[in-house]
């Protein structure tokens, strides 16, 4: 039985969309992991931000541009705070994850060396790929990776083993988008840090279940998107040591990253608005730091206690099901359900799941390098949220079955 | 037939089924009933890449029409390129150039044709239409 840790019904009250049906059913939607659903406080904000305040910031003298102005500073120190980041500079806005990483590929572009090494893991989005590989275009560094095992955890030997004198970055996700594995980043910056690499990890698949804590993990660079925890889409934060930051070049030219310009010289503007070129998702960042209030006020104690019940039930619940086989069989992962049933494509069942208003994510997951690990084609995942119910879970495992049936 | 004639024999019988379930079933069994292509025919080459499921197209000539065999990995794909066979296949390749498509609406399959969707389906139908052009060219 689940138990309850907060008021699960209260809480779906603050989602208008989880009211809503597709294709005549009722939306039971297990696709958070894609992107999550909005609360209403978020959706206020948004509407607040352009019925009262709206203006560009950090240059106008008229009120409402220093009011827009003060809120989206706000929303940076809440951010700062949320993941305990020493300074508020040190917390770029960004467009969301990729944008974090393209911004911290391309600042290394000027610190590599030929025959310098970038270690990326097995368990990456390509997002999380591409960038390295330009870099290493780019540079003549060279790509290493940190193989995965079948339970989907990397593997921490080789790991150790790819580290050198030459290892100047490292590259992971805190937690895989395709298996939901939480990786042991604490171990992963330790170890690089030995060897005086810098580290970045993409918090992405992390930041809606787990407050990561930057200082503690003694991460160089930390990196999310707003609307995977609640928020917009379109904003995200990249977080910086601010000594990393300082050795970067901008990434952008353009207003607001600059402090001095004449046609022979260009002084950049202080951190962060170094990083933050022309004008930025200004509501984007400010119904961000909405979110994370909204989040925190539920706690994250509590939501990922919640999580793991809801991911301990399905998990158990969708294994009864004969010929259906979970990939990343760790005790280590977040509500992340991604499987197969022998015989069927994962397109054809979920398909079928939309028919029934089950939303999943069917497909690679854009993470190609771990299906051609084993050998499939892609899975159906369903990724949950504090918002879905024991009684969802529930229809997801009706509607596979049904699936099953009608496909075989 | 024509292509238009076997258009609307389609949109005949798909107007029987009540609900979205009877016509996914209809296309499941259609799809395991699909002739399937030539192993020889299942390369790389003919791959037209969806995102989610693969299908291999082969196209040929026979007097002066083309006839068309297909696979894909994906059960419900395969019962869709079923019905695009029944369309096309054995026709001139003049009218398949000339043919319409909106029948794929009309039958309710309308949100597997659309291309965000990513399945690969949009690209078959202009593969198709490619190959009819190609022969064309031939014959003429």
């Amino acid at each position: 039985m689940i138990q309850t840790v907060f008021d699960i019904l209260s809480i779906r009250k603050d989602f208008p969309i989880l009211n809503r049906k597709v294709n005549g059913y009722p939306l039971v939607y297990l696709d958070n992991a894609a992107t999550s659903q909005t609360p209403k406080k978020v959706i206020d904000t948004i509407v607040d931000y352009y019925s009262n305040y709206n203006a560009n910031i950090h240059r106008g003298v008229h009120s409402l541009s220093q009011e827009a102005t003060d809120v989206y500073e706000q929303a940076r120190q809440k951010i700062q705070r949320h993941f305990n980041a020493a300074r508020p500079q040190e917390i770029i806005f960004t467009s969301g994850t990729t944008h974090g990483i393209n911004l911290v590929a391309n600042g290394f572009t000027s610190l590599l060396e030929k025959g310098d090494e970038i270690i990326v893991s097995a368990l990456e989005h390509h997002s999380n790929i591409v960038p390295w590989q330009m870099l290493c275009e780019r540079t003549g560094a060279v790509l290493k990776v940190i193989p995965m095992n079948l339970e989907g955890q990397l593997v921490m030997g080789e790991y150790h083993k790819l580290l050198s004198q030459r290892t100047k970055l490292v590259f992971c996700n805190h937690v895989s988008n395709a298996l939901g594995t939480i990786n042991p980043i604490e171990e992963i910056i330790a170890a690089a840090h030995k060897v005086g690499a810098a580290v970045l990890i993409d918090g992405a698949q992390a930041a809606p279940h787990i407050k990561a804590d930057v200082q503690k993990l003694d991460v160089d660079f930390y990196v999310v998107s707003a609307h995977k925890m609640c928020g917009p889409t379109g904003v995200g934060m990249l977080y910086g040591k601010e000594e990393w930051l300082n050795k970067l070049p901008p990434y952008q030219g353009g207003g607001e990253m600059i402090a001095e310009v004449t046609f022979e010289k260009t002084t950049y503007a202080e951190l962060p608005h170094k990083f933050e070129a022309g004008t930025p998702n200004i509501c984007g960042g400010i119904a961000f730091g909405a979110a994370l209030d909204y989040m925190n006020a539920i706690g994250f104690d509590a939501i990922a206690q919640y999580e793991q019940e809801l991911l301990e039930y399905a998990t158990q619940e969708l294994l009864a099901i004969d010929g259906l086989k979970i990939y990343g069989d760790t005790k280590e992962k977040t509500a992340v359900i991604s499987f197969n049933i022998e015989g069927l494509h994962p397109y054809d069942i979920g398909s079928i799941l939309d028919k029934l208003g089950v939303a999943v994510r069917t497909g690679h997951h854009c993470a190609q390098p771990i299906m051609d690990f084993y050998k499939i084609p892609g899975t159906v995942r369903a990724s949950f949220s504090f918002y879905n119910t024991k009684e969802e879970v529930d229809i997801l495992v009706s509607s596979v079955r049904r699936a099953k049936t009608m496909l075989l | 037939m024509g292509i238009k004639e076997i258009q609307e024999e389609i949109v005949d019988e798909f107007s029987m089924f009540e609900d979205w379930m009877q016509r996914y079933e209809y296309m499941i069994e259609l799809g395991k009933s699909l002739p399937m292509i030539k192993e020889q025919y299942k390369t790389d080459d003919n791959i037209i890449k969806g995102c989610q499921s693969k299908v291999w197209v082969h196209a040929e000539l026979e007097g002066d029409k083309l006839v068309f065999t297909a696979d894909s990995d994906a059960i419900i794909t395969k019962g869709i390129i079923a019905i695009l066979i029944r369309a096309f296949s054995n026709q001139r390749p003049k009218d398949i150039i000339e043919a319409e498509t909106d029948f794929i609406d009309e039958i309710g399959l309308k949100e597997h044709l659309s291309p965000t969707r990513a399945n690969g389906l949009v690209s078959m139908i202009k593969q198709l239409k490619l190959y009819a052009v190609a022969y064309q060219t031939q014959l003429n």
